[in-house]
């Protein structure tokens, strides 16, 4: 009896102090799945002349300047293209987290451009799980320059170019990030009857983080033969992307002058082989206009 | 021997019982844990109101653990680099206190009011563990209790890595702020 009392004591002291937890968040039981979507595929909202699959925040402004030297090949007299000089002047601004809007000015013929971004999908893990990030993406550009020959009727819608594109990606580990662009330039108004109004291509662009603020970008623009006359060449661009804080500067070279779609799609005329590229950067500075979370 | 028993089986009893009537845990899934810094170029602050919470008021002890992408900033891309470059929440995604009531006995469970406490344990951010000790108050309030804390951490203790060029943006140390209200956890 005495023993029983002793044993069944020392069990409830025993019990007691086997009580206190080791692990006392794991009483709540399982956590709740969260939906983990995938951020910073890219650096920026363009690779380097392509849009990439990023949209610009809720509420942020980002003013982008972009700019390209001459070709290389031009020469010592030239001072290897760093003489000439192409500027795109531009701002996006995040409207909702999934749509955004820009608008810009370039002196490659004087074009005013404006655009509309929306993402669809959005690449998540977790209690939502999607693969992939989709964007349609529209914009218009306006040619400014001169008319060639005043002399003849010329109507504004001329001067108007449109493209379209389905923006497609993911990113597959911190590192790699991959996307494609099937593209629709349409333009109103083409040199030679032998031009296509409607150029179809296929963009394709990836990144390769090499460490945590430096990034390199390549993009390819495959435009669909027998659309655009000889002498087009199909667009290649490859850079870095630096980050510091706020900014974002993307140096890089590319064998297309214009900084918008129409421009580096149908309209691209330098060779790599042959040095035709032109160096260049983008900066970007962002400013968070309006907080949407307060 | 038969004292002895008598004696051992009271102690018992006691133990059980006491242990019975402390035996009150209290959890919460939404405590509000936020971070504030001020360097001279850059203010950075951030909240979190999804922090989990358990005390356990028998042994004293008590965790925390929070989801480094669920913090909230008021810049998109402030918040991405704090993802990306400082947290990396894609390796780290949590920051875990595991800690325990140092001078428990200023606690009177039986009386509503608010006690002064002083916790330490083990703080994890970004994969390192570091000791703290940090000054808390718990305010025992009829069912529930609430918790709150604001203490300092140095960034350079946890190996989060500012690259030169935005020394001065960012400030050396961060203060955070702990509030949770706890009901009993059954």
């Amino acid at each position: 009896m005495h023993k029983i009392l002793i044993l069944l004591s020392l069990a409830f002291v025993l019990i007691s102090t086997a009580q206190g937890q080791d692990d006392l968040l794991s009483l709540l039981g399982e956590e709740e799945e969260t939906t983990d979507y995938a951020i910073a595929s890219f650096k920026a909202n363009r690779v380097i002349n392509l849009h990439s699959l990023e949209n610009t925040s809720h509420g942020v402004l980002d003013i982008k300047i972009s700019h390209r030297f001459g070709m290389i090949n031009s020469g010592w007299y030239e001072m290897f293209g760093l003489d000439a000089a192409s500027i795109r002047i531009g701002a996006d601004y995040g409207v909702t987290e999934n749509f955004m809007v820009g608008f810009g000015r370039s002196s490659f013929e004087k074009t005013y451009d404006g655009f509309l971004k929306y993402r669809v999908l959005r690449q998540s893990s977790g209690a939502k799980v999607m693969p992939v990030t989709l964007a349609l993406f529209s914009s218009m550009a306006v040619k400014g320059t001169r008319w060639p020959d005043p002399a003849r009727e010329n109507y504004f819608t001329s001067r108007l170019y449109y493209t379209h594109q389905i923006i497609v990606g993911r990113k597959f580990s911190e590192s790699f990030s991959l996307q494609l662009s099937p593209t629709l330039v349409h333009r109103n108004l083409v040199e030679t009857e032998a031009e296509a109004h409607d150029v179809f291509a296929l963009a394709t662009a990836a990144r390769l983080k090499l460490t945590k603020r430096i990034a390199l970008n390549t993009e390819y623009i495959y435009v669909a033969p027998n659309q655009l006359s000889e002498g087009y060449k199909n667009s290649l661009s490859i850079g870095v992307d630096i980050e510091t804080g706020g900014h974002v500067f993307q140096l890089h070279f590319t064998n297309s002058t214009s900084m918008i779609e129409k421009g580096f799609i149908t309209e691209t005329t330098g060779d790599w082989t042959g040095g035709g590229i032109h160096f260049g950067f983008n900066v970007s500075r962002v400013f968070t206009v309006h907080s949407p979370g307060n | 021997m038969k004292t002895i028993t008598i004696l051992c089986t009271l102690l018992s009893l006691i133990l059980f019982l006491s242990i019975d009537m402390q035996a009150q845990k209290y959890f919460t899934r939404e405590a509000k844990i936020s971070f504030f810094s001020e360097a001279p170029l850059e203010k950075i602050e951030a909240e979190n109101g999804a922090g989990t919470c358990v005390i356990d008021f028998e042994s004293q002890q008590m965790e925390f653990a929070v989801l480094i992408k669920a913090f909230q900033f008021d810049k998109a891309l402030m918040q991405e680099h704090f993802n990306e470059n400082y947290m990396e929440s894609h390796k780290f995604p949590k920051a875990t206190f595991k800690g325990k009531i140092v001078d428990p006995e200023t606690i009177d469970y039986t009386k509503n009011g608010e006690y002064e406490v002083k916790v330490e344990g083990k703080l994890t951010i970004h994969g390192v563990e570091n000791e703290i000790s940090a000054p808390g108050t718990i305010v025992i309030k009829g069912e529930g209790i609430q918790v709150k804390s604001k203490f300092s951490v140095a960034v350079k203790d946890y190996d989060i890595d500012i690259p030169a060029v935005v020394r001065d943006n960012i400030a050396k140390t961060v203060e955070i702020t702990v509030l949770g209200d706890l009901e009993p956890l059954k």
